[in-house]
């Protein structure tokens, strides 16, 4: 499904480097936010740090994937930690390269690009405020193709690629390298306890990937899928089309439900933000009630009882008239909302990538199925 | 206790005098330019009206959108200096990094970053860079910038920080004036900074205006003192209010909104508020608006005010109609209406005219809109009425039928029956709803906290003991204090079962 609005391109010949302006930068942070499909964080303070960092006279290159030298060495980049800290510990840029220049000591070489751990919230611009600022080209690709909660669940982890080296910057002038770990969730469970014992905020780099593991098993272009979707809401909101029409084209998506919210229940269990969501349709769907789950990000949706939409796909609940993302811990009793699923990745549709975050990953007692499967409903 | 209400607004200033739960009188008058002399012409109209009655006040509450129309219009503001807490973190996005130019450079009197600040759970990011402060203050001393914003990383769990460096400022620079964030704002450190350089902007205006209030009310007689209501629907002292002026930028909709819900006695209800150029719909509950969850904006700052959450269409008394090919609004004629509006002798078709063809007002000259084709007055009401009952609808967050209080001078505008509403309900007094907020506004206390590692129902229990306290300082009669409002959310990846709750009670002033 994402082959037809992202053509399978010719690793012959690569699209050229070019010159992202603070216009692709700004629709990137939109369309991030929404492909966060309720978490990874609203991207405004790192939007914030562009503006700065363009002001300065900084930019950033954006590569194709398939430019890049098998043994070319990427950074992938994330800021970790709890979203309510970065509302009061502003996200920095110098401190996000602070990782990388770490792991490039422990490494013994320098980087040759940088890309996003995940394109979803604050951490698909968070690269690009390194890539400003060490003149490293930023990859158009990512591991998630949106935001998941953990480490495991990126498609390199799927791919079952090496774990480790870690590397993990505070403020102040401590730094953590984990050197070597079992598995994934053996380098979320040390890494989370790390960053918790800092504030609960940290730039991180991990482990580092070859020009080839990203080729192979990177989701590649989301970067300008994110552009292309932020751009695309901006200009319906400029000739006052719907923005919601505007997402569902741009992804190639479906519009699932339109409602209005009529109930939000939350609670922390294990580090995470859990609940759900209970919408009241309107318009088409009046007469329904709509569920959204949420870990952090949204999982599964029941239609009337009945799950009609779950993870891998990606679900994004967006405000019915700005079509602006909305977070799940800023959901609330009366927001008129809009949900849509978007395709997901493939390699998430795999065994081992519904083992990772299929609905049973989530707690979810259901077999993955597809709203872009069949019928086409 | 008698009260006296006063509304200064942009167009009109409305002065009530309110006894419990009785209105004795009401007057409505233009506002002026020096604010000064529609409050004391409104306070002579008022003492007309209610003869001696008015000398047994014990209390006058103002409510007026001065304050948010300077930053709004860029005019009277002084220069602040903004002192952030919080290095090593947030080095890159200095402060007013996100406002516009304009007004960042009428209000930028240098800005400042030293170590400091705090982790979530209450531990320092780093000790404190004190000497830093003082040399902060000897330069805010010699640029002659005598207003300061202080913030702090955190401050709302903790305003240590915060507190020590106004001392510092002070004792280099005794005549700064400080403003702390933690006194103003919630979790959110820009948007609460931007809060606090406001506010350290407003100082010279709220000291002046503040000022005429007191000197309308003396010269006018009456020996009551002087409150001003906040956005929340409460008071503060003058004294508090010079020092805070921010707390009072959206004080207009929440004061028609808690005047209608007085004026009814329904405390559960949508509120429709009807004047000369728009239509604000908010929604009550408990007999408060309900509040904006998301960023509000203030002239183009972002900031995380308790402000109702209120929209505006462009409908009102002084609409512009336009009948071929049939348009109505959002133009208006304003404050012009008594003028321009064909029933006051004027040529301008507004929606006062149609609406008297209708027969639904009794205002001006009725022969002057008899010429209006009947099938044209029916088409335009049922435009007006669609539209208030859509945005009514959108602001709806019960599925249940809930009444519909319509007040302001143009609540004859609103529909008798709509979808989802259980009856329209017009009140006495109705156009001067505002004014009647004003009088009868109470205290109140607020906390937004971390708390970790206890069960809910305690961590409830000690945010409203807080809340109750903060209350009680600002002059809560104890016996009245109830809580409005008290959420929790838990915070995900914090350890310790962290969370993070609000609690909001409000209370009567203590007779003095």
């Amino acid at each position: 499904m994402s082959a037809s609005v992202h053509p399978a391109r010719d690793p012959a010949s690569p699209r050229p480097p070019r010159t992202l302006t603070l216009d692709d930068i700004e629709a990137l942070a939109l369309g991030a936010w929404i492909l966060g499909t309720g978490g990874g964080g609203d991207p405004y303070h790192k939007l914030l740090n562009m503006r700065e960092l363009y002001r300065k006279g900084h930019s950033v290159t954006l590569i194709d994937p398939l430019s890049l030298a098998d043994d070319a060495q990427v950074a992938v980049l994330s800021n970790m930690g709890a979203p309510l800290v970065g509302q009061e510990r502003l996200a920095d840029a110098d401190f996000a390269v602070k990782p990388v220049r770490t792991m490039e000591r422990y490494l013994g070489r320098p980087f040759d690009a940088v890309m996003s751990l995940e394109i979803g919230g604050g951490n698909g611009v968070h690269p690009m405020m390194v890539g400003a600022l060490t003149g490293y080209p930023v990859v158009d690709a990512d591991t998630m193709g949106r935001a998941y909660p953990e480490a495991q669940m990126t498609s390199v982890a799927v791919a079952g690629l090496q774990c480790y080296p870690f590397t993990l910057a505070d403020i102040r002038d401590n730094e953590v390298i984990i050197p070597r770990a079992e598995s994934w969730k053996w380098m979320e469970r040390i890494s989370r306890k790390a960053c918790t014992e800092v504030g609960s905020i940290a730039a991180t780099c991990k482990a580092p990937r070859t020009g080839r593991e990203v080729k192979d098993h990177g989701i590649l272009y989301t970067t300008t899928k994110a552009i292309d979707l932020g751009r695309a809401v901006f200009d319906a909101r400029a000739r006052h089309a719907d923005p919601v029409t505007a997402i569902v084209e741009a992804c190639a998506g479906k519009r699932i439900f339109t409602g209005k919210v009529v109930d939000v229940e939350r609670r922390a269990t294990e580090g995470f933000l859990r609940g759900r969501a209970e919408i009241d349709g309107l318009d088409g769907d009046a007469g329904s009630r709509f569920t959204v789950h949420f870990q952090n990000e949204f999982s599964v949706g029941y239609r009337n009882g009945d799950p009609v939409v779950m993870t891998p796909d990606l679900i994004c609940v967006v405000d019915s008239v700005s079509g602006d993302g909305i977070g799940t811990d800023v959901l609330r009793y009366g927001q008129r909302v809009s949900v849509l699923a978007l395709p997901g990745p493939d390699i998430f549709k795999t065994p081992a990538g519904l083992e990772a975050v299929g609905p049973r990953a989530f707690g979810f007692d259901l077999d993955f199925h597809s709203v872009f499967d069949g019928d086409g409903a | 206790m008698r009260r006296i209400g006063i509304d200064v607004g942009g167009t009109n200033t409305d002065a009530v005098l309110v006894d419990g739960s009785t209105i004795l009188g009401a007057v409505k008058t233009a506002t002026t330019d020096d604010v000064t002399s529609g409050v004391r012409t409104a306070l002579k109209d008022l003492a007309a009206a209610v003869g001696e009655a008015i000398t047994g006040a014990g209390a006058v509450m103002i409510g007026t959108t001065h304050f948010v129309n300077a930053v709004v219009q860029r005019r009277r503001l002084n220069r602040a200096a903004a002192l952030r807490i919080c290095l090593p973190s947030c080095a890159s996005l200095p402060p007013m990094v996100d406002w516009p130019q304009d007004l960042a450079e009428l209000v930028d009197g240098g800005r400042y970053m030293v170590a400091g600040g705090h982790e979530y759970d209450g531990r320092p990011i780093v000790p404190m860079d004190e000497t830093a402060i003082a040399a902060a203050a000897r330069k805010m001393r010699a640029d002659g910038v005598r207003s300061a914003a202080v913030t702090s990383v955190f401050s709302p769990l903790t305003g240590e920080f915060e507190d020590r460096a106004s001392e510092i400022l002070r004792s280099e620079y005794p005549e700064l004036r400080v403003t702390t964030s933690s006194t103003l704002g919630r979790i959110g450190l820009l948007e609460r900074e931007n809060v606090t350089i406001l506010n350290a902007s407003l100082q010279d205006l709220a000291e002046e205006t503040v000022q005429a209030f007191e000197q309308a009310i003396s010269e006018s007689g009456i020996a009551a003192p002087l409150f001003i209501t906040q956005n929340d629907g409460t008071v503060a002292s003058a004294d508090v209010a010079r020092e805070q002026p921010v707390y009072g930028f959206a004080s207009g909709p929440t004061n028609s909104m808690r005047g209608a819900a007085f004026l009814s006695g329904i405390e559960d209800a949508m509120v429709l508020d009807i004047g000369g150029t728009t239509s604000d719909i908010g929604c009550l509950r408990a007999g408060f608006p309900r509040e904006a969850n998301n960023v509000v904006e203030v002239g183009g700052v972002r900031t995380l005010f308790r402000m109702p959450d209120v929209v505006s269409i462009g409908i009102g008394g002084g609409t512009i109609v336009d009948p071929d090919p049939l348009s109505v609004g959002p133009l208006s004629v304003g404050y012009r209406l008594t003028r321009e509006a064909r029933v006051f002798g004027g040529d301008t078709l507004t929606l006062s005219d149609v609406a008297a063809a209708a027969g639904l007002v009794e205002i001006g000259d009725r022969s002057r809109v008899a010429n209006l084709s009947g099938d044209l007055v029916t088409e335009v009401m049922a435009v007006v009425h669609r539209r208030l009952a859509e945005t009514v609808d959108r602001m709806k967050t019960d599925a249940a039928a809930v009444p519909l209080l319509a007040v302001g001078g143009g609540a004859f505008l609103s529909p008798d029956r709509m979808d989802g509403i259980s009856e329209v309900v017009r009140v006495e007094h109705y156009a001067v709803a505002n004014a009647v907020g004003a009088a009868i506004a109470q205290v109140s206390g607020e906390v937004d906290h971390v708390f970790r590692d206890m069960d809910r129902d305690a961590l409830l229990k000690q945010a409203e003991a807080m809340a109750r306290a903060k209350a009680l300082a600002a002059g809560a009669d104890p016996a009245s204090v109830k809580v409005v409002d008290m959420e929790d959310l838990p915070l995900a990846y914090l350890p310790g079962n962290a969370v993070r709750a609000r609690v909001k009670v409000v209370g009567d002033i203590a007779a003095a």
